[in-house]
């Protein structure tokens, strides 16, 4: 037994760090299909497959960062594809809009996991009989180990210097048997175990994520103040949801938002960021409830249930009266306008589908600090100071009510006509709160009463969370003990002499590379004997 | 008192006295190569000597030198350098002006930091600017304390030079007032997230000028030319342990920053994980240095691969900060520049 272990102490590595044999990387497998499979196996799992396949991981995650993503800002993807007509439908063919759902992203992944599954059971295993055996034996030459170190001991006792050895040693948590004329010690099993912890973590991770992509989903609402969302899928302006959501998964609860408050920066420095974003918001957890008031911040989501309800918008809806060519109310209320630049210029459009006898469209800006030079009508700064709205008007026969839903934010100007002013140039409309204007040749009036915000509300679930949290909790203790911990074979061997004194011999290996502090620990080991103790040397490498 | 002026001020400062701390340093190593040696030798002895003088001052064993190599060369101190040589006095002097300027330039930079802190009345790592003149503090604060416990004045030049170039690109580039933070960053996680990646981002810089200095020492060990300043570091293998060491702190460390940012990222945008430009070269770069620790332990990959490895690790941590603020648009759009 001894001999065998002689040979795996040496320094050239015939063992793998993780313990395992190298394999035969080069050569011609074995024949026939198991063989070919089991070649295949062998390639994948071992560690240059995965050293090659993190690699392969990290560049394939970096074009998504320099190509627009379809999944994060489609409009840059459509401008680029405008703008590279040969390269921008060559880029869609290969999945760069789309790299982290493509194939040979997720291919690399999967392979990845494949390779670390493969990785991770040998290596239990082989743990897991390694902490039921005894630490190794003693080899016989101790000075061709790393790290050395003899003392003489005068008129010493091999036996009590043997059991002091291992005392001090087992202070030192080490596992420690009697081994003939010598002591053998063994720490660091902990070191395996948390390199395992975290590689198994790394598994939960993924199945943590999985979970959250097959039973989570997530929504937005513009909700302007005043009025309130309640959590039914019609009322989400857009929606995703993982494969195996149902929409009976949704908790029935309402969010009444009665007030927002927006605050920016006045001063020099950074004019115009934003300071402050609060919503007074009243919410109903289950129909029939009390409403219950909270106020709702960026960086501090509501749970309802385990529902998430984010604060991640806002903008202006200016509130408009339009009269019809008969004299009758055709329209009023806030109309939610979009914003398109960091000062809030906003674009939106204003619908009248029931003017009579003509119905009438509006669609333009409204600024919140609005200036009109020669650059045209914008907005300069976030906040409403100077609010205004400009617009351009249209107005044609009634349509059909055909129950196909429309979008409210664009203007589809079939069977409408633009107005125009006495020149037959384009009607301007200019309007600020309290103001209104009267439509040419009798189709009506608008009129500005005012504006309010707008919040955007996400609302969303992502179950499977707690698993992918514990994991990374377990991933970097894991980590810690895996790379702090340093496993290390300790050998004391006693001898009387045959002149008198007792020869200590102490030698030392770490199993782990890149460690250090052995020829210390060596050294005190060897020293400090009681008596005159006479060190002959110890050796470093 | 204006706070704000003092900091700029004091940053301004400790980049020029980087800056001088480097030429003196370059100024040894210039000296050095005047001081050839017999490289093989001093450099074995002295290294065995520096890895032994916990033990041959605590214990009566005498360091020697495994047979084979140089057989009962005398003990030589930490500081000794060649022993027969003339011991270098120049180098020495330009040595300990150079420690002396990076003690003044931190002291400065501490206080430009700490006053930037005060004139913002919050933690001051709101902006890239902020960010990168409190990741020079730990740097070299990293550095000094590796100086005075294990005498790592070698790792002067390199990092006086990061620090100068750092807080220099810091003052001049990437310069913004003071200004409160906007809503995404009011958050306890902003304290959490960011102290957590200055740190790991500080110990990635000197272990990944470390990596540098090991390629450079290997490839002089091995065509055998060994010769002046490189004759006063320590062994290739030495530095390789060195490198590794403070990638083994930093990469446990800077998981827990990534998974961190994206607790923060659900607070804030509500989501954990976008694939925002940020977060994915945070990954790359997390990939990157699990690659590093994968080379280290893969027959073939260790020594100078996997420290190439770990220089391609610390380019993706500056892009992530440099590049991707400047030129990437995202929601970690919070430069300020
Ligand atoms: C998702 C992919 C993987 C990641 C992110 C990853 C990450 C890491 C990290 C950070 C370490 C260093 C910490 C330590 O020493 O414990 C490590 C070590 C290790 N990994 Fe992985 N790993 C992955 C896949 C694999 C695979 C597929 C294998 C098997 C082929 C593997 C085998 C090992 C081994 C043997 C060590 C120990 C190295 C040593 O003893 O120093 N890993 N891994």
């Amino acid at each position: 037994m001894a001999d065998t272990k002689i040979s795996s102490v040496h320094p050239a590595p015939a063992q793998l760090p993780d313990g395992r044999p190298p394999k035969p990387t080069k050569g011609p497998p074995a024949l026939g299909l198991g063989g070919g499979l089991r070649f295949l196996w062998t390639q994948l799992t071992s560690m240059r497959t995965a050293l090659v396949l993190l690699f392969a991981l990290a560049v394939a995650a970096i074009p998504g960062s320099l190509v627009p993503q379809r999944k994060i800002s489609p409009i840059r993807v459509s401008d680029f594809i405008a703008e590279h007509p040969t390269l921008g439908p060559i880029y869609d063919r290969v999945g760069l809009f789309n790299v982290y759902t493509s194939p040979w992203f997720s291919a690399i992944y999967l392979l990845l996991f494949v390779s670390l599954v493969g990785c991770i059971i040998p290596r239990v295993r082989v743990y897991a009989k390694a902490l039921r055996s005894r630490p190794p034996g003693t080899p016989r030459n101790l000075s061709r180990l790393p790290a050395y170190a003899v003392a003489e001991v005068p008129g010493g006792n091999a036996e009590q210097i043997l059991a002091q050895a291992a005392a001090r040693l087992k202070e030192q948590r080490y596992r420690v048997i009697r081994d003939g004329d010598a002591v053998s010690a063994e720490r660091g099993y902990l070191r395996e175990a948390g390199n395992l912890v975290f590689h198994v973590s790394l598994l939960f991770l993924l199945l943590g994520v999985a979970v959250g992509g097959l039973y989570g989903f997530r929504g937005t609402s513009v909700v302007i103040t005043g009025q309130g969302f309640s959590n039914n899928l019609i009322q989400y302006d857009d929606f995703s949801a993982g494969a195996w959501f149902k929409d009976s998964d949704l908790q029935p609860f309402t969010v009444a938002v009665s007030s927002f408050r927006a605050k920016f920066e006045t001063g020099n420095v950074q004019r115009g960021a934003a300071r402050l974003f609060e919503a007074d918001v009243a919410v109903t957890d289950s129909p029939g409830g009390t409403p219950v008031q909270q106020k709702l911040e960026v960086n501090k989501p509501l749970n309802i249930d385990g529902t998430t309800v984010h604060l991640i918008g806002h903008g202006y809806a200016p509130t408009v009266t339009v009269k019809d060519g008969a004299g009758d109310i055709a329209f009023s209320g806030p109309v939610v306008f979009l914003p398109q630049d960091g000062n809030f210029t906003s674009a939106g459009v204003i619908k009248v589908p029931d003017g009579r006898p003509e119905r009438l469209a509006f669609e333009g800006l409204f600024l919140p600090t609005a200036v009109l030079d020669d650059q045209g009508p914008r907005s300069v700064f976030p906040d409403a100071a100077n609010p205004a709205l400009f617009l351009n008007a249209w107005s044609g026969p009634p349509k059909k009510e055909t129950g196909l839903p429309e979008n409210v934010y664009s203007l589809d100007t079939d069977g409408l006509t633009q107005l125009k002013d006495g020149r037959g140039d384009t009607l301007r409309i200019a309007l600020t709160p309290g103001t209104s204007y009267t439509l040419p040749d009798g189709r009506g009036t608008i009129q500005m009463d005012g504006w309010v915000r707008w919040v955007k509300l996400q609302i969303g679930d992502t179950p499977g969370v707690a698993i992918s949290l514990g994991a990374i909790g377990f991933a970097v203790a894991g980590l810690c003990l895996s790379l702090f911990i340093r496993p290390r074979r300790v050998w004391v061997r006693a001898r009387r002499g045959q002149d008198g004194p007792t020869l200590v011999e102490v030698a030392g290996l770490d199993r782990a590379d890149a460690r250090a502090g052995l020829d210390e620990d060596v050294a005190e080991l060897a020293a400090g004997w009681s008596g005159d103790t006479t060190g002959k040397g110890s050796s470093t490498r | 008192m204006n706070y704000e002026y003092y900091s700029s001020l004091a940053l301004v400062a400790s980049a020029v006295v980087y800056m001088l701390a480097m030429f003196a340093h370059a100024a040894e190593w210039a000296a050095a190569r005047r001081d050839v040696a017999d490289p093989s030798a001093s450099v074995t002895a002295q290294d065995s000597a520096r890895e032994l003088v916990p033990a041959s001052q605590s214990a009566p064993v005498a360091a020697g030198v495994r047979a084979g190599v140089a057989e009962g060369a005398a003990p030589t101190t930490a500081d000794g350098g060649s022993g027969g040589v003339p011991p270098g006095q120049r180098m020495e002097m330009f040595g300990r002006i150079g420690v002396a300027l990076t003690l003044v330039g931190f002291a400065l930079s501490v206080t430009g930091v700490v006053a930037r802190g005060l004139a913002a009345g919050r933690a001051p790592w709101g902006n890239m600017f902020e960010f990168t003149t409190s990741a020079m503090v730990f740097v070299v604060a990293v550095y000094l304390v590796m100086l005075f416990k294990s005498g790592m004045r070698w790792l002067g030049l390199p990092v006086t030079l990061l620090a100068a170039v750092g807080n220099g690109l810091a003052v001049t580039v990437f310069y913004v007032a003071v200004a409160p933070l906007v809503p995404a960053l009011h958050s306890v996680w902003f304290v959490i997230h960011i102290v957590a990646a200055v740190i790991s981002g500080a110990a990635f810089n000197v272990g990944g000028l470390a990596a540098i200095l090991y390629l450079v020492k290997k490839r002089a060990e091995d065509r055998g030319t060994v010769r002046g300043y490189l004759a006063s570091l320590p062994t290739a293998k030495r530095i390789d342990l060195l490198s590794y060491r403070f990638h083994a702190f930093a990469f446990p460390l800077w998981t827990f920053t990534v998974a961190a940012g994206a607790v923060w990222a659900e607070y804030a945008w509500g989501r954990y994980w976008g694939w925002d430009p940020k977060e994915t070269w945070a990954l790359v770069t997390w990939v990157i240095y699990a690659c590093y620790l994968h080379a280290r332990s893969t027959a073939g990959w260790k020594g100078t691969k996997a420290a190439v490895i770990a220089i391609i690790g610390l380019a993706s941590f500056w892009f992530n900060f440099v590049g991707i603020n400047l030129l990437v648009s995202g929601l970690h759009s919070y430069a300020g520049v």
